[in-house]
């Protein structure tokens, strides 16, 4: 299993890693105390002052010291925003892989453990899933659901409405992770050991195969957050996420999208930039796991 | 005849998913929103709304409504949107060759780059041009796909006023009916930045693709088996190494096509451009059921073709996956 | 002056960032026109880093670090890209070990074949096409005209062979070096296959250099012999002479442990110990550790090359064995 202190040295001498986790680490804090951090409580409409809005970030001199990165065209403050944006983000890249986990998981010990016609059946629905496209089932599903329900009903459902839409599309790729797993340890001698006392086939599973199925997806879940979070942005961007008035990262852009034309950018610049480096953090600690976890999954391409 | 064989087996399986995504198609659209409403209005009385549902067919059991639908669609008739009061086909079908453009001029700018790209940096691995190509491609997984697209709008469109970053300019018209952006310096001028865009969200990912592909061939016998033949290095890289390096970037290619028709539409999104895609999401906003389920078919009914094409051409790539010819 | 002539060759790989590694430890040869020679050995023992590195093709990061090789007089190694390919697959040939994995997948026989006249020669297509066909036909390919459209996949092991076979005397070479051409097929098949190749080289007056671990193989179809260990040469001269009378422990202790030489009822012969990996070579001779004969001078000090063989104790008479 993971030795948990080697795993700590090795990430303290590799820059590239710490410099990705303090990123993280930073990020994650600000979203979760963003109430206390935050100037403002962009959400509470009776501290906008529509007076205040779209003024540029402090340092060109026109801003105000009020709101550091300046002020969306409600008034909001670019800052507070991107703090409880990225809390949102966050919310649901982790949440959406929790799902995608669970069924994801599920599944593959399913076909990996069983084998026969349900294993063919469920990749079979792997494949179709995975030529499909997470986005574009999203797109799909989102829009008949938005185009269902009126849209107040819609915006107070949205955030459970991506965490289990992009859950359920991504479930693939932790099943195909599962299954070859599975289907590599049940060749070991510990399974046979275990049938031979009597173990039911479900106990087997889950007590004695399953934590040896551990690494590798703890190796795809950190690429996958990030891979999440960038789909929400997506879809938020297209108008089929979060809400205007509980946005995440990809709504801000969003919102702040038609005014890059008429020089106001930073509505835009600041949230885009700060989903970047969410998402660049996230895809090197989710690299850096993967060789250290697994040297063998290493790609040939150092 | 095995060409035969294999456009009938394929054509019979795209028949059954077209049946597929047209049965949930026309299932939800029974549950979205009330077309008796948006043909009629308020001011009319119960009774003759009552009469108007049983004129129009929606009172019969679901299936005889659903063979309705197949009938119709099958002629052509996918319904009519709201908005526009006319054949959602048609009002689809006028944006097509507005996506279909950008399309291509994605692909083509995608090809020439991507190809030589891969080969270069399998070939020559320590080179400069190689680390900056690497880097640049692992930022460019990173980047969420839609910001590529505003950073070369705002660089572009907005700071540098090069080149245009809204709508597609000019257009000229051709004979039947195809209104195309490359003939005129104006239209082609506009399709710059979205190609560009598009492609680019692909790039990355393809370039590191090819030039893994590429590395593991060159390391392969046969190819060390041409060199001992002593034939020249350009044949023994372009030739025999990526031959083979091609048959796993087609599959690669096949499975993204679900990917590229969404990235598509975040790209029309973003330069407003009038595509299928930019209509299907004023569809939504505007609640236009018809039109939704209608561009819904009509991406499935691409999918589904381009997905056939690209098997077809792997079959054409590959000599192991004919059927089987004279066995030794 | 012999038609090849090669002198101390070795090659070296690099080990960590500054250090090198020998796998090739000083190897010389001569060979005469139409000479059959045999290059014998285990595993790793270096016989195929010989062949490709005749040919300058050892593959990056490994490189020639030494030594001549004289084809005609001219020293191969100090070729340019150009005048090296002109050499490759046109006077010397080379057939690889495993038929499966030598011809391109994705070309057809004919395209393989064709292409090679074509690096060569000026010829047109027609003419590249009948003389590939003759060939095919040479190495007894039934329906060699069929088959020039034919993918790899489509033949069988054996055939495939052939086809290789058929590619190395496309240009009618002077001499092909052959890398264990039968180890990867049926063992119902190598006996054919190597007759071919022996029918062969006789009828076209072709050098052969022929690398192989079988003994037995050498025996019928070379006329001299070298043997390998460790990366040197051990043992060489005339095959007929050095099976009936080795010299070298090594040599005396490979033929006693032939299945054909063993007695009814008796245990079959094997060298006990294993040959060192390049990287963790004993010092002084590299047989020391197995040899019985292994005295302080042998532990000590690498054995010149002395009349055919590189021993402090060779065997001396047909009697003695190891």
């Amino acid at each position: 299993m993971i030795n948990w202190r080697t795993l700590f040295k090795r990430f303290m001498s590799d820059p590239v890693a710490v410099a990705a986790g303090g990123v993280l680490l930073i990020l994650v804090l600000m979203a979760v105390f963003a109430p206390l951090l935050a100037p403002q409580n962009p959400y509470d409409l009776m501290q906008l002052d529509i007076m205040d809005s779209e003024l540029p970030p402090v340092w060109t001199g026109d801003g105000d010291p009020r709101y550091l990165l300046g002020t969306d065209t409600q008034g909001r403050g670019v800052l507070s925003t991107i703090m409880y944006g990225t809390g949102i983000s966050l919310i649901i890249g982790i949440g959406a892989v929790v799902v995608q986990g669970i069924l994801g998981v599920t599944l593959g010990l399913i076909a990996g453990y069983k084998g026969g016609w349900i294993d063919s059946f469920l990749m079979r629905l792997a494949d179709i899933q995975m030529s499909l496209s997470t986005l574009m089932i999203a797109i799909i599903v989102l829009a008949l659901f938005q185009a269902a329900f009126d849209a107040n009903i819609y915006a107070d459902y949205a955030i459970f409405m991506l965490i289990l839409i992009i859950g359920m599309a991504e479930w693939p790729k932790f099943a195909r992770t599962v299954r070859s797993s599975v289907l590599g340890e049940r060749k070991k001698e510990y399974v046979d050991a275990a049938r031979v006392i009597g173990l039911p086939p479900r106990k087997v599973m889950w007590g004695h195969i399953l934590p040896n199925t551990l690494t590798p997806v703890l190796v795809i879940s950190t690429i996958q957050v990030a891979e999440a979070i960038m789909t929400e942005a997506a879809l938020s961007f297209l108008g089929l996420g979060m809400p205007v008035d509980r946005p995440s990262l990809g709504s801000l852009i969003r919102s702040g999208f038609e005014f890059v034309f008429s020089g106001q950018y930073w509505i835009t610049l600041y949230p885009a930039l700060v989903l970047i480096a969410l998402v660049l953090a996230l895809n090197l600690l989710g690299d850096w796991l993967r060789d250290v976890l697994n040297p063998k999954l290493r790609r040939g391409d150092d | 005849m095995h060409i035969l064989a294999f456009l009938i087996r394929r054509t019979l399986q795209a028949v059954i998913v077209m049946f597929v995504i047209s049965i949930i198609g026309f299932s939800i659209q029974g549950n979205l929103g009330d077309p008796l409403r948006e043909l009629v209005g308020q001011s009319v009385s119960e009774a003759e709304r009552q009469a108007l549902r049983e004129q129009l067919g929606l009172n019969d059991p679901f299936f005889v409504q659903y063979f309705r639908f197949l009938g119709n669609a099958v002629q052509g008739d996918l319904g009519t949107s709201y908005f526009f009061k006319r054949p959602a086909l048609d009002v689809i079908m006028d944006k097509f060759p507005a996506t279909f453009e950008l399309v291509l001029g994605a692909v083509f700018i995608f090809l020439s780059l991507s190809i030589p790209a891969g080969i270069y940096c399998a070939i020559h691995r320590d080179s400069w041009l190689t680390r900056i190509i690497m880097t640049g491609s692992i930022i460019g997984i990173s980047v969420p796909v839609f910001l590529t697209a505003i950073l070369l709008v705002w660089l572009f469109g907005v700071e540098l006023g090069w080149l245009p970053a809204f709508g597609r300019g000019d257009t000229y018209e051709l004979p039947w009916g195809w209104e195309t952006g490359f003939l005129t310096l104006d239209g082609l001028s506009h399709l710059i930045l979205p190609s560009v865009a598009l492609s680019s969200i692909m790039l990355p990912l393809f370039i590191r693709l090819i030039r893994a592909e590429m590395m593991e061939t060159m390391g392969t016998d046969y190819v060390r088996f041409a060199r001992a033949k002593g034939l020249s290095t350009a044949r023994v890289r372009y030739v025999h190494a990526f031959r083979n390096t091609l048959l796993p970037v087609v599959t690669v290619g096949g499975l993204m096509i679900g990917t590229l028709i969404a990235y598509t539409i975040l790209t029309e999104t973003v330069f407003q451009w009038p595509g299928m895609g930019f209509l299907f999401l004023e569809a939504v906003n505007r609640v236009d059921t018809p039109l939704i389920i209608a561009y819904i078919i009509v991406v499935g009914l691409i999918f589904v073709v381009v997905n056939t094409i690209v098997d077809f051409i792997y079959t054409l790539i590959n000599p192991m996956v004919k059927l089987p010819g004279a066995k030794a | 002056m012999a038609m090849l002539e090669i002198d101390d060759l070795r090659v070296a790989f690099p080990r960590g960032k500054t250090d090198e590694i020998e796998a090739l430890r000083g190897v010389s040869l001569r060979l005469e026109k139409g000479e059959r020679l045999g290059v014998v050995g285990e595993s790793g023992a270096g016989k195929s880093m010989l062949a490709f590195a005749i040919l300058n093709l050892i593959a990056e990061p490994g490189r020639v670090s030494h030594g001549e090789v004289r084809f005609e007089g001219e020293n191969l190694l100090d070729l340019s890209d150009r005048q090296i390919r002109s050499i490759r697959g046109n006077r010397i040939s080379m057939i690889f070990q495993d038929p499966m994995v030598t011809l391109n997948p994705v070309l057809t026989i004919g395209q393989q074949m064709i292409e090679t006249l074509k690096a060569h020669r000026r010829i047109s297509r027609r003419e590249a096409h009948r003389l590939s066909v003759e060939k095919l036909k040479m190495v007894a390919i039934p329906s060699a005209e069929s088959r020039m459209d034919a993918y790899p996949h489509e033949l069988s092991g054996g055939l495939r062979q052939r086809v290789v076979i058929a590619i190395a005397l496309l240009t009618d070479p002077e001499l092909i070096i052959a890398d264990e051409p039968t180890t990867a097929l049926d063992v119902t098949i190598q006996a054919e296959i190597m007759a071919l190749i022996l029918k062969l080289c006789r009828e076209n007056d072709v050098a052969l250099i022929l690398i192989t671990h079988d003994l037995g193989v050498v025996a019928e179809v070379t006329q001299k012999l070298m043997i390998m260990y460790a990366g040197k040469c051990v043992e060489a001269g005339d095959t007929q002479t050095i099976i009936g009378n080795p010299k070298h422990p090594y040599t005396s202790g490979l033929l006693q442990a032939l299945p054909q030489k063993a007695e009814r009822g008796t245990k079959l012969y094997q060298i006990p110990g294993s040959m060192p990996p390049i990287t963790a070579l004993p010092n002084g001779c590299p047989y020391h550790p197995r040899c019985p004969r292994a005295t302080e001078e042998c532990r000590a000090f690498m054995p010149d090359m002395k009349q055919g063989v590189a021993c402090y104790h060779p065997l001396l008479s047909a009697e003695e064995t190891v």
